[in-house]
């Protein structure tokens, strides 16, 4: 397979292409809502443009929320590999152990 | 016994039977035509309980069916077919008879007309699949399977537990609506949520699905959460609580899922969205919204299954899951990309996709029912999961910057598989009277209404506007090789951490406690012995042990002699 071939997104003008092709889509909803009449079910579809801007604006309380919790909860990849069972220190005392009998003694074991 | 009466649990363990004995692609062609007969078995089945005995006191009715069971027969079947398809380029004979024998427990499970058959498939579910996670054969799916068979064993003895109160309350086993009244009640739904992966016991799922083969997972994925679903709807239709339960499950997962990195636990946090979904149409419990939480369980075993089957394909192609591993492979994976985004806009609701036409269901159920803010939460939840499973998926994996891994389309048979999955997802979001028509109760809904269409269509565009503008800001959190604690650290790190430290201690006081008592001990001793040494004058101070030791041989002696003679 040809690692370098160049791709469809690799131009930055295509790329451009999608997000006027985005933009213009936005436009074009936020448009329709002033033309077409919708019947409503809940009050705060009342809202000017509610659909728009509950999506757009819960999108960004979203990201910005799980950004500030990150901090909180984000550790090492191998956070949960050093313990317990799944323990590389487990692991090594298995390696230890399949070494042979006199590996299991200890260290200040000495055979007399 | 009639063809028709045989249980479509049987055709599948009997399937499993022969993927045990055969090989290559016999066992495959096997699997399949397996599959399909007891597929066709049960189609067009009416209503009515086709298996039953006594069993001591009680009727054991191990086939029943009605529309419900029905339309989850359908799907597991579906389900079975396409993942047996996907997994055909397997040579592992464990995972392929674990596989059968698990689409065979949750077949067994949906048609289980008493609560003791109930629980023995609901066993067998966690005892079969577990071996899907083990198969994987590295240390970290071996714990994870161990995590995954404590909790699945722990709902199934809470479910056995109930069971025996519910005989007690109801004089009955029989499996209908159960409700929340009495001892039972409550201790089954707990059951039912620990499959269901209910908040705070969602855990086993994130934890272990992930860790699964590259095959598992697509079965893991259609199967347990669903039965749990099903036995929701059955007992529990109309139960306020699952209306909270559910919409909190609807919310919090995608708040992990923004950040986490490796893209099936994003996968297994979305599945748990999605059935958040599910749970709120069972609790709101009108005609509409069962029928939409059946209808979303349906679509999400097809569309999560394509999408998980996208991500074992870029991870069984590429040997890497991470999203920060990952990126550029629309080049060289062109073909699974798209089926990947056919998967990516079903599960984001888009209209003419099959996401649309059973969510909007659920949603319109809560708005009919008064639940106003319930159902701006669910809104919520809809924007965040094409956040996160619509854009984040495909974006990491497929676009991004180019991770430069070499690579290509996966083998033929799982991009036949997935093929199958996109035609169906927009087979579904096309004509879903097709649908519909399976569902248990009759309802007259059309999904495709100019005002349903255009709010979610808004929304949709404006939330991918949001993405577009985070990720120009640079605000978008980026995929980061890491852990990210969920609640499972409460039971993998600070229990135990708790339980080693309080041990610590207690041995710490129990020693000091000992020394404590020995010391006065030997004090109390040694003043008697003192006393004794004034006393011993008389007695046995000029007879010493020697002495009497002598004696005792001595009588031993003349009585070996008195024996002989």
């Amino acid at each position: 397979m040809n690692q370098h071939k160049k791709g469809l997104f690799d131009s930055p003008k295509n790329v451009q292409r999608v997000l006027y092709f985005l933009y213009a889509g936005c436009f074009i909803l936020f448009a329709v809502d002033f033309l077409v009449h919708r019947h409503i079910s809940y009050y705060w579809e009342n809202v000017w443009a509610f659909y728009p801007i509950y999506g757009f604006v819960s999108c960004v309380v979203l990201v910005i929320i799980a950004s500030w919790m990150r901090p909180f909860l984000i550790r090492d990849e191998s956070y949960y590999n050093d313990e317990g069972l799944d323990g590389e220190a487990n692991e090594k005392a298995l390696e230890k152990t399949e070494q042979g009998p006199a590996a299991s003694k200890g260290d200040s074991h000495v055979d007399d | 016994m009639w063809m028709t009466e045989v249980p479509p649990f049987i055709f599948l363990f009997f399937g499993a039977l022969l993927a045990a004995i055969t090989r290559g692609k016999l066992r495959g062609g096997l699997m399949l035509a397996i599959t399909m007969i007891s597929a066709l078995n049960l189609w067009g089945m009416t209503d009515g309980v086709y298996l039953q005995f006594a069993f001591l006191d009680y009727q054991l009715i191990p086939y029943r069916v009605d529309k419900l069971s029905l339309v989850f027969g359908y799907i597991f079947h579906l389900a079975a077919f396409i993942g047996i398809i996907y997994a055909l380029h397997l040579r592992d004979t464990v995972q392929q008879v674990a596989a059968m024998l698990y689409a065979g427990s949750g077949l067994g499970a949906v048609f289980a007309g008493d609560l003791i058959t109930l629980f023995v498939f609901w066993e067998l579910l966690a005892f079969t699949s577990v071996f899907l996670i083990w198969a994987r054969r590295t240390r970290r799916a071996y714990v994870a399977g161990i995590r995954y068979l404590i909790v699945q064993v722990l709902s199934g003895v809470i479910l056995l537990v109930g069971c025996l109160f519910y005989v007690s309350e109801h004089n009955t086993i029989a499996f209908n609506y159960i409700g929340l009244e009495g001892v039972a009640g409550w201790l089954i739904l707990i059951a039912f949520g620990i499959k269901c992966a209910f908040p705070f016991a969602h855990n086993w799922l994130t934890d272990a699905y992930p860790e699964a083969t590259v095959t598992g997972t697509v079965f893991l994925s259609a199967f347990t959460t669903k039965v749990a679903v099903y036995a929701l709807a059955r007992g529990y239709p109309g139960t306020e609580l699952l209306i909270y339960v559910g919409v909190a499950m609807a919310c919090f997962p995608i708040f992990f899922a923004v950040i986490e990195n490796d893209l099936r636990r994003v996968l297994a946090y979305s599945l748990l969205n999605q059935v958040g979904f599910m749970v709120v149409g069972i609790g709101i419990g009108t005609a509409l919204a069962v029928n939409g939480a059946v209808a979303h369980a349906f679509n999400d075993v097809i569309f999560k299954g394509l999408l998980f089957m996208s991500m074992g394909a870029v991870l069984h192609m590429t040997g890497r899951i991470n999203g920060s591993d990952l990126g550029g492979l629309y080049k060289t994976m062109p073909k699974t990309t798209v089926l990947c985004i056919i998967g990516a806009a079903s599960i984001s609701a888009f209209p003419l996709f099959s996401g649309f036409v059973s969510k909007s269901m659920v949603m319109s159920a809560a708005l009919t029912e008064g639940y106003g803010w319930i159902w701006l939460m669910l809104l919520f939840a809809s924007a965040g999961v094409f956040h996160h499973a619509g854009i984040k998926i495909p974006y990491f994996a497929f676009f991004a910057h180019d991770s430069g891994i070499k690579a290509a389309d996966p083998p033929t048979n799982m991009l036949l598989a997935m093929t199958i999955s996109a035609t169906l997802c927009i087979a579904i979001g096309v004509y879903p009277q097709m649908l519909y028509a399976l569902l248990p109760f009759e309802v007259d809904y059309y999904p495709y209404d100019m005002t349903h269409v255009l709010a979610q269509t808004q929304l949709l565009f404006f939330s991918a506007l949001a993405f577009v503008w985070l990720n120009k800001k640079g605000l978008y959190p980026p995929e980061l090789r890491s852990t990210h604690l969920d609640f499972d650290w409460f039971y993998r790190r600070f229990f135990p951490e708790v339980l080693k430290k309080s041990f610590t201690i207690i041995w710490q006081v129990d020693a000091r406690l000992r020394l404590m008592v020995r010391r006065k001990l030997t004090a109390h001793l040694s003043y008697l012995g003192a006393k004794e040494t004034q006393l011993s004058n008389l007695g046995s101070q000029g007879y010493p042990l020697g002495n009497m030791v002598m004696w005792v041989a001595v009588v031993l002696a003349i009585y070996l002699l008195l024996s002989i003679f």
